[in-house]
């Protein structure tokens, strides 16, 4: 099952793209799981991820904590805290 | 209840909005509008500008369900929101937020909810561009700022005091 990825403001810079599609083997069921088998992808993603505290994540539009299940998501998203308004 | 909610580049009328909000009402006794305001310094250095970065699809959803909790827990008559986004300099506006109500009590909580659910949850991030910089310098160079933890306490006591309202007899 493939997923669109999305990453925003430094997490976006240290990756290096802005989205894509990556297809999470099985056994990758949380959030926390991505993260971690994102991490091992290569140098960019450990750094925009080398401290997962900081990082915040949505599916789908909507803002999740790290044990949520990623089954079925279409679009999930990765950025540092929010400093809008 | 009508709720307008707008993300854009370009600058917006406060006053505008407010009485477009209000015009041929009766029932209305109290409007609150906020406006956030790019200030021409951050961490006590002066700022060329703010850019704003934003998650679009994700930034409308969020505001609309933050909308939705405050019409669920204050009268409201009538809110608009309006968000910018791009390149926006000391002085300009940033944010609005007008809430209006019968009385003024539910307008004002309702604006501050929403500030404090804005400043935490909606999906913006902010560049600084430090001021100074000479053309042929490495300028362009912008630094992100860092989200405060005194805005995740204020988004959080709205939780708290809704539990306290919920556990009272």
């Amino acid at each position: 099952m493939s997923v669109k990825l999305l990453y925003f403001a430094w997490v976006r810079e240290r990756i290096g793209k802005p989205a894509e599609e990556v297809e999470p083997p099985p056994g990758i069921a949380t959030v926390a799981d991505l993260i971690a088998w994102l991490s091992k992808r290569g140098d960019e993603y450990a750094h925009a991820f080398e401290n997962p505290k900081v990082i915040r994540t949505a599916i789908d539009r909507a803002h999740v904590k790290t044990d949520a299940a990623i089954a079925g998501a279409r679009e999930i998203a990765f950025f540092p805290p929010m400093t809008g308004g | 209840m009508a709720a307008t909610i707008r993300l854009q580049r370009e600058p917006f009328d406060a006053a505008a909005e407010a009485a477009a909000l209000a015009r041929g009402r009766t029932d209305i006794g109290a409007i609150v509008t906020f406006t956030g305001i790019c200030r021409g310094e951050e961490n006590g250095a002066p700022i060329a500008a703010l850019t704003l970065e934003h998650y679009p699809e994700m930034a409308q959803a969020e505001i609309a369900r933050q909308v939705e909790a405050a019409e669920a827990r204050w009268s409201l008559l009538g809110l608009c929101v309006i968000h910018r986004f791009g390149r926006i300099e000391p002085g300009a506006e940033i944010v609005l937020v007008v809430t209006a109500s019968s009385h003024r009590h539910d307008a004002f909580a309702a604006a501050e909810f929403l500030m404090d659910y804005l400043k935490t949850h909606a999906p913006f991030w902010k560049q600084v561009e430090q001021a100074g910089a000479k053309s042929g310098d490495k300028s362009g160079d912008k630094t992100w700022v860092a989200a405060k933890s005194s805005d995740e306490s204020a988004a959080e006591r709205w939780v708290n005091a809704e539990q306290i309202g919920r556990e009272q007899p």
